[in-house]
């Protein structure tokens, strides 16, 4: 399998939230944390653009370069996961991330800042899969349960995709030549490098 | 005697000098995820435990619920 990517849709995303929603539903996610939100460029404009954001899993992640306590990891599929029982809270990873994806809930451990909370793909944390504790700290855990993130599944105009990198890739493929247009791919290049976007990483099966 | 003594002096004063390890105790190992989880939730079709079924269950969920081209005529 090739690693875990999201892709969204600028042509379909409608602004709706529902994936915002879905996410916040679907992991409890407390008042003032947005794992995932949706931000429309040109706003107001004349074919603006919204798009759905949350972290993009990169392949080379800045927060795990910058973070002080060595709390990311990633996992096999590709997800970029922390561990809140080690987590500081420092926020550098806050300044790092491209994608504005770390959060940090307004109560917690040190001061006001709290441990930092992210997108997790739906893949849980390092704690035993379903587990209570998983789901309190980081959420439920989706892809232990055979299931793809939350967001995108519930995606009404199936703007947002998430799943393996080659299968999402194939399926925006495949759009982009039906309606001949809108072959951007909003993030790729940053999160996954433009060279190596869409490529499975050496030794991958795929 | 007093040679005694002036060891064990020293090593009562000199263990203060000692430096506790301040290393982090690290991440906390993470199942992989094909290796399923214990609750009603799980979606069928696939064997916990086994790597290749559980991708190919999340492969086939990726197109039966997010490419809608599938269920229709035109590929």
């Amino acid at each position: 399998m090739a690693r875990m990517k999201f892709v969204c849709d600028a042509e379909r995303c409608i602004e709706c939230n529902g994936c915002v929603t879905a996410c916040k539903n679907e992991h409890e996610v407390p008042w003032g944390v947005n794992r995932r939100r949706v931000v429309t460029l040109n706003d107001g404009i004349p074919g603006e653009k919204s798009i759905s954001v949350a972290c993009m899993h990169c392949s080379d992640a800045p927060c795990m370069a910058v973070c002080p306590v060595n709390c990311f990891y990633r996992t096999d599929e590709g997800v970029v996961l922390h561990d809140k029982d080690v987590c500081i809270g420092c926020g550098y990873c806050s300044y790092a991330c491209p994608f504005g994806a770390p959060q940090f809930p307004s109560s917690g451990t040190f001061g006001v800042r709290g441990k930092m909370d992210k997108c997790t793909f739906c893949a849980g944390g390092p704690e035993a899969n379903g587990s209570q504790a998983e789901f309190e700290k980081y959420g439920r855990n989706r892809l232990a349960e055979g299931k793809l993130p939350a967001c995108a599944e519930q995606c009404s105009t199936k703007a947002l995709l998430a799943g393996d990198g080659d299968v999402v890739a194939d399926i925006f493929r495949n759009r982009v030549v039906q309606r001949g247009k809108g072959a951007e791919v909003w993030g790729w290049g940053t999160a996954y490098g433009s060279k190596q976007a869409g490529q499975p990483p050496v030794g991958a099966k795929s | 005697m007093m040679r005694h003594i002036l060891l064990i002096s020293a090593m009562v004063l000199l263990s203060a000098c000692g430096d506790k390890p301040q290393s982090m105790g690290g991440v906390k190992s993470d199942v992989a995820p094909y290796q399923g989880v214990d609750n009603k939730f799980a979606a069928p079709g696939w064997k916990a435990g086994d790597k290749t079924s559980w991708e190919q269950a999340l492969k086939a969920r990726t197109q039966n619920t997010q490419n809608e081209y599938t269920r229709t005529a035109t590929k």
